[in-house]
């Protein structure tokens, strides 16, 4: 009996609902001491002094500034962020003085006699400001990095005679990743010299890199564990980095392991939040509803360092022009630098933003054509044949029209849309509409990314006749050990009990990438599916094991090959499609090996007296190739789908001086369990030829729809057509003034 | 945890008296901890040293009187829910007992702490003002009873003097009561107000014989609107209730939210509790 | 400042010598080595910290230890019995409660609170039990769903 397509016990599950499950601040270390970080409150300028105030035993406190940093840089693409200030400040909250000490009250003390005095610089703060250059705050230009992508001719499209042109432009907002965990490190120096650090992470290499690249190390003396990680999002994909490396830095100095855990006010204020982001959309449209041209800007904001800009940048821009067949297409998009704190990695990572701008404009052009919602969609999809922007041809066979005609019919949309204008109609405060975002989302990383990862997995027999799975992906809420137990224990003809999952220790494991992407599933996943296999042919092959087998069977083959024989190894690397060809520099051709699709459906209800918008229902169907584990699975859509809602109606980043004031769960609003609607969730299945069972990611997808959706579900309720994330009641009380 | 406790003190008392005495001495009194306790782990506590309440007997309890209900400070918000006489009597309490914080909030927060910290966004006060809700404060030398209308005398300030604790408060009872309270915050639960109005009224047929609207997130200090509450008994228009509103209250932008919607919201909650008490616009 | 504070954590009583002042959680979790009771917010928003004391939901950190002595409070290694689940460990194993777990100790201790305090609990009362409970991973879904099916093992259900 298969594995896969079960919801197979979690095996993660019962630790976590005992307490026994051990995060970072759980682990207590011998002689281990306390860190922490003193930063610049000022977003621009140059460092004149920093001093040490009086009152404070500072002979007793470990002290590191930038001077004591071997290689000041936190390596990740281009290396532009020190680990500690030297002598410019770029962003409000960039770390400069790094404390260590076995008291924490006492390092909270120190904190704050510590001054650092910035003559102040003028700061870009918006990205307006950027593109304006009223100051530089990065490069020559403010740009971090600048795609296009062109297909046809969009400007011949937009002066033919039967199209109407339209505009809009649509704002998004910077989200919180907001992880009930906040981030945290130990660090340990080891005999040899070299560095441990074990925490709260998603890419144990990418630690190690930064360790390595710092402190000019070998891999071999640059060990990264990851901890039980109570959520990441992508906020604990490149910062742990950054942390990492600091806590490294005190512990050489200081001799001892340190353990820097950052509080809510800290993590929320100088950690990376989602890009904001202006799209500026321009269409050409037939009066009968067929998109000739779509013309868009994009701009993102990337904070004061590059960190992962471009890539966010890229991703966001291959998805700008969605699921949709146009024949001429141009994309200009840009990351800029602006004096904050950097922005990165969150769920989505770009697409939720430039998706956001045209699934809405999508709805102000059906208002604008007279067409309904989904009207002006049926006669747009892209279907199997065609191509999207960047000219990658789809090879699925997928039919957006069904897709849509199901999640109509599951959210009842004529009936309650008919409903609604009823009853809104009658008057009352609070009025009722249904919004609907369609979308696509790329798994894995873009373009040559895959390759250029080459990602490696290993299995290996036990002694005990289990297998264990060797990967640097991180389970981090997801399920990761649970579906790599199912892929493999079906790869072996074992049950999932048979397989043993390995924690992700770089000494350990190989690298098999970073746990982003939506891709653990689908790409190491294949590879945890090869590497199983192998195994599985080695033990045929040597004749201890024969077909058919049983569990047992295979347990006893497993264990007397290793006992008598020595390793039973196998690994898998990565090999791109033979049929998957991407051009970076004209950014054209493949972007991504496999897409997943989806219709998302939002009710939303609007109260005329507080101008508060609710969401009250919510659809979420999408064709993914294979379902792994269904309540997993439901889980990611469900998780998602409540950040999305988050991010559209509640969640807002009050920046003042570049720096985010409401830096507390107080004053910044995640939904609670009486704010999140039911959410329904629906899957199809079209398998993917190189996905394990032909499964195609899923982790980033529900980000894509929320916000979208529930916009155009307001606009159907009130006629307020609202262009900004997040729709907060002030900002529907001024759009409904005017 | 932002706070050296080597600079805090934590002692504890028995009594109303010994705590009397510990706030002559500087100490503040610390009951359920849901404000303190916050600042205390920002590092933002300015007090250093307080006396724990929280095991005074006399200061729990809810007292129902023929003429009064009187709530020891010690009253949670969990203690307001469950009242059955209190809460079918004074349903604005209730219900914003019911929407301050989440469960765990309302065990442990209480009236008395509610007061004392003076808020301006606080969800209880604007029902104690509507219900004309006295404060009875003990010191060593005596008793005194304020009306709750006259305690707060600006932001963060109160007529409390030094060496005085909240001891109870106590809501006159009254007949047949037409109540409105409405919470407007950022999301449903867990919230702090952006404004909230409370109001009760007292009917003669179809008439409004006599008002009471109090808000809260308006001003420096939870407010009552008796400029409008006397508009309304005069009968007059919304237009001129809403005016004698707007004179009422001063609405401020700040990181939760803005003057304009505040003030706007306000003026929506005042046409609401209008068509609630009978009289349509 | 320290003072010995007594009381019973999880039917065992203890007697740490600790400033009175100090938030139950940090006693909890450093003194006493329980950590299963996590630190979100420190403000009593997230709810990761939440205990029973006395049988009654509070979030630790924001209770003085000074407060706890003489009184009871139940932790989340309070609640199974040996390797024995309790039912609302059992239902969230089950239903995918959980996913990255930081919050499963207070939303189980919040779900094990109202189902001793309300005897059949209709939707609406389950999620505003939990509404002091901050989940960023599952949207609920599942967590309501894990707590109907403890309901349903409790009452004497399926």
């Amino acid at each position: 009996m298969s594995a896969i397509g079960q919801s197979v016990p979690r095996k993660e599950a019962h630790a976590k609902v005992t307490g026994r499950a051990r995060y970072v601040d759980d682990v207590v270390l011998p002689g281990m001491i306390h860190g922490i970080t003193v930063r610049s409150s000022c977003p621009r300028g140059r460092i004149r002094a920093i001093r040490f105030g009086e009152g404070i035993p500072w002979d007793e406190i470990t002290v590191v500034t930038a001077s004591d940093v071997p290689h000041n840089v936190v390596a990740l693409i281009n290396d532009d962020q020190p680990a500690l200030a030297d002598g410019v400040i770029n962003h409000s909250e960039e770390p400069v003085v790094l404390l260590a000490h076995p008291s924490r009250a006492l390092l909270e003390r120190a904190r704050a006699a510590v001054t650092i005095d910035v003559e102040p610089l003028p700061a870009v703060l918006t990205i307006e400001d950027a593109l304006a250059k009223t100051a530089i705050a990065w490069g020559t230009d403010n740009v971090f990095k600048e795609y296009w992508i062109r297909k046809g001719d969009v400007d011949a499209a937009f002066a033919r005679p039967d199209v109407i042109v339209i505009e809009g432009e649509y704002f998004t907002g910077a989200q919180e990743q907001l992880y009930i965990e906040p981030n945290g490190v130990i660090a340990s120096v080891e005999g040899d010299g070299g560095v441990a650090v074990q925490g709260s992470l998603q890419c144990p290499y990418y630690v190690q890199k930064a360790l390595m690249k710092l402190f000019d190390l070998p891999p071999e003396r640059a060990r990264v564990v990851q901890l039980e990680t109570g959520g990441g999002f992508g906020g604990k994909e490149e910062y742990p980095s950054m942390i990492g490396v600091h806590a490294a830095l005190l512990a050489r100095k200081s001799g001892k392991p340190v353990k820097i855990i950052y509080d809510r006010a800290e993590d929320m204020a100088a950690t990376t939040k989602r890009h904001p982001a202006r799209t500026r959309e321009r269409a050409a449209v037939t009066r009968d509803g067929r998109i000739v041209a779509l013309d868009i800007d994009f701009v993102i904001d990337g904070g004061a360092y590059s960190t992962l800009s471009q890539v966010v940048l890229s991703r966001g821009c291959i998805h700008a022009a969605g699921p949709y067949d146009v024949d001429h297409v141009r994309v200009r998009a840009r990351a800029v630098a602006t004096n904050t704190p950097p922005h990165g990695a969150f769920r989505g990572f770009g697409a939720p933003q430039s998706l956001f701008a045209l699934e809405r404009h999508m709805d102000v052009i059906a208002r604008r054509l007279g067409l309904t919602s989904d009207e002006l969609r049926r006669r747009n999809f892209v279907r199997k044949g065609q191509t999207l922007a960047t000219g990658q041809i789809v090879r699925d066979d997928i039919d957006m029209t069904a897709l849509l005609d199901r999640a109509l019919a599951a959210s009842e949309w004529h009936a309650r849309r008919k409903r609604f204008a009823e009853e809104n109609a009658r008057g009352g405060r609070v009025k009722r509409g249904m919004g609907l975002a369609t979308f696509l989302h790329g798994t894995g990383f873009t373009g040559a990314g895959e390759k250029h990862l080459a990602s490696i997995v290993a299995a290996e027999g036990l002694a005990d006749g289990r297998v264990r799975v060797l990967a640097s992906s991180t389970e981090i809420g997801q399920g990761t050990s649970t579906i790599f137990s199912q892929i493999s224990a079906d790869a072996l003809g074992v049950g999932c009990d048979d397989i043993d999952v390995a924690t992700p220790d770089t000494r350990d494991v190989p690298n098999s990438g970073p746990t982003v992407a939506s891709r653990t599933c689908t790409i190491v996943g294949k590879l945890v599916e090869s590497a199983a296999a192998s195994v599985k042919a080695q033990l045929l092959a040597s004749e201890l094991l024969h077909e058919p087998y049983d569990a047992p069977a295979f347990r006893a083959a497993c264990s007397r090959f290793v006992k008598e024989r020595g390793p039973l190894r196998a690994t898998a690397q990565y090999e791109q499609p033979k049929d998957v060809s991407w051009d970076e520099d004209e950014f054209r051709g493949d972007a991504y090996g496999a897409y997943s699709w989806a219709v998302y459906v939002a009710q939303v209800a609007v109260d005329a007296t507080t101008y508060e918008a609710r969401c009250e229902d919510f659809w979420a169907l999408q064709e993914v190739g294979k379902v792994i584990h269904p309540l997993l699975a439901a889980g990611q859509i469900e998780g998602g789908v409540a950040q999305g809602i988050g991010w559209t109606l509640y969640e807002n980043v009050v920046w003042k001086d570049g720096r985010m004031s409401n830096d507390r769960m107080t004053d910044y609003i995640v939904p609670t369990s009486v704010d999140v609607p039911p959410i329904h969730v629906l899957f199809e299945e079209k398998p993917y030829a190189y996905g394990p069972a032909g499964a195609k990611g899923i982790g980033e997808l529900p980000m894509d729809g929320p916000a979208p959706a529930i916009l155009n579900a307001i606009a159907d309720a009130t006629g307020v057509s609202l262009t900004r994330v997040p729709a907060l009641p002030e900002t529907i009380f001024e759009a409904s003034r005017g | 945890m932002r706070s050296d406790l080597a600079q805090f003190e934590l002692v504890h008392a028995a009594t109303v008296r010994e705590a009397c005495e510990r706030l002559e001495a500087g100490y503040r009194p610390l009951a359920g901890g849901t404000d303190v306790m916050v600042m205390l782990s920002a590092g933002k506590l300015q007090q250093r040293r307080w006396v724990d309440v929280w095991g005074i007997d006399e200061l729990r309890g809810i007292d129902v009187r023929p003429d009064s209900i009187a709530l020891g400070s010690l009253t949670t918000y969990t203690d307001v829910r469950r009242h059955e006489i209190l809460s079918r009597e004074f349903p604005m309490l209730a219900q914003a007992a019911s929407e301050t914080g989440g469960i765990a909030i309302q065990n442990r927060g209480t009236l008395g702490g509610n007061i004392a910290n003076a808020s301006p966004a606080a969800d209880s006060p604007p029902a104690l003002l509507a219900y004309d809700a006295e404060v009875v404060l003990v010191s060593r030398t005596g008793t005194r009873r304020v009306p709750y209308a006259s305690y707060h005398t600006g932001y963060k300030r109160t007529v409390a003097a030094p060496g005085e604790i909240i001891a109870q408060v106590v809501l006159p009872r009254s007949g047949e009561r037409v109540h409105y309270y409405r919470k407007v915050g950022p999301r449903r639960a867990q919230a702090i107000s952006k404004v909230c109005m409370a109001a009760c009224a007292k009917m003669a047929g179809q008439r409004v014989a006599s008002m009471r609207i109090a808000l809260g997130g308006v001003a420096p200090t939870p407010v009552r609107a008796e400029e409008a509450e006397r508009a309304i008994v005069a009968a007059e228009p919304l237009a001129r209730v809403r005016e004698a509103l707007a004179r009422a209250i001063a609405p401020i932008d700040d990181v939760r939210s803005t003057a304009r919607y505040r003030r706007r919201v306000a003026e929506n909650l005042l046409e609401e509790l209008m068509g609630h008490v009978g009289l349509a616009s | 400042m320290a003072d010995r504070v007594a009381f019973r954590v999880n039917g065992k009583p203890c007697a740490p010598q600790v400033h009175p002042m100090r938030r139950l959680l940090d006693v909890l979790r450093e003194d006493l080595q329980l950590t299963g009771t996590k630190e979100g917010c420190g403000e009593g928003e997230c709810g990761a910290c939440a205990v029973l004391i006395d049988g009654k939901l509070v979030d630790s950190c924001l209770v003085p230890v000074g407060q706890v002595s003489g009184h009871e409070v139940i932790t989340i290694e309070g609640l199974a019995s040996g390797s024995t689940l309790s039912s609302i460990q059992q239902a969230f194993v089950e239903h995918g409660g959980a996913q990255c777990g930081i919050c499963t100790p207070g939303m189980i201790l919040a779900a094990r609170e109202l189902l001793d305090r309300v005897p059949h609990p209709v939707e609406g009362e389950i999620r505003e039990a939990l509404a002091g409970n901050i989940c960023r991973c599952t949207g609920y879904t599942r967590i309501f769903a894990s707590v109907v099916r403890a309901i349903e093992i409790e009452r004497g259900g399926a």
